[in-house]
């Protein structure tokens, strides 16, 4: 997956990974891919409700050792 | 609120302790980034996290419920210990401590982050006065308004919340 924008939300917690996504989409365009890095295990639930909402599109997600990653597709 | 597809949240606070200030702000921005309209009611101790300058504090005096991960374990302050001269700004400081470990934001990031979300902030102007409160002593871009303004708020926003 090659994503066209990476966050390091690694270390933060609730809800500084939603805010900095939140951030970092708005200056994304549609169909591009935010790849996000995060440690906190809150973070896979609550990206799936951030995508749930606002209808931007989770298409992977997987661990790399202790680090979450998330891919998802700007709507 | 004027884009029926838009939902919408508004948060009555009334609380302004170093713990108590978190949950308002933590749903507001993040309501804020999932493309809620958030209105925020400030009222009574709430009306602190306001401030320009804030200085939150906290005491577990009277909250028994109140304990710190120590060493594996958790340990709460008895009462009487928590009454003693110097325990508000030692238990604020181990807070401070262990937000700032476990990468949690601070309130003044997360109050930053709510004002460039554009959530709007109502601070009660009966409670203004009541505490002797100015305007000037508070952020900037805040309204004031009293009951009959939120009530107003909450009938058209889909979550209505009180902390």
């Amino acid at each position: 997956m090659m994503a066209d924008q990476v966050l390091d939300a690694k270390g933060l917690n609730c809800p500084l990974p939603i805010l900095r996504a939140k951030k970092a989409i708005k200056d994304m365009t549609a169909g591009q891919v935010l790849e996000i890095q995060a440690t906190d295990p809150g973070a896979v639930k609550d990206f799936e409700a951030f995508c749930r909402t606002t209808g931007n599109e989770m298409v992977d997600h997987h661990m790399d050792g202790g680090t979450y990653v998330f891919n998802i597709r700007v709507n | 609120m004027t884009d029926t597809e838009t939902k919408s949240m508004s948060i009555i606070v009334t609380k302004g302790t170093l713990d108590w200030g978190y949950p308002p702000f933590i749903l507001a921005t993040t309501a804020a980034a999932m493309g809620l309209e958030v209105t925020m009611f400030f009222t009574f101790y709430g009306l602190t996290l306001l401030k320009k300058k804030l200085d939150l504090k906290i005491n577990p005096l009277g909250n028994a419920a109140m304990e710190m991960p120590m060493g594996g374990m958790h340990m709460a302050m008895p009462n009487i210990v928590a009454a003693m001269p110097g325990a508000t700004a030692l238990t604020t400081t181990m807070m401070k401590d262990m937000l700032k470990k476990k990468g949690v934001a601070s309130i003044e990031e997360l109050r930053e982050m709510a004002v460039e979300a554009d959530v709007k902030i109502i601070a009660c102007q009966m409670t203004m006065d009541l505490f002797e409160y100015k305007k000037s002593d508070m952020i900037d871009g805040l309204e004031l308004g009293g009951a009959a303004t939120w009530v107003d708020a909450a009938t058209r926003c889909d979550i209505n919340l009180y902390i």
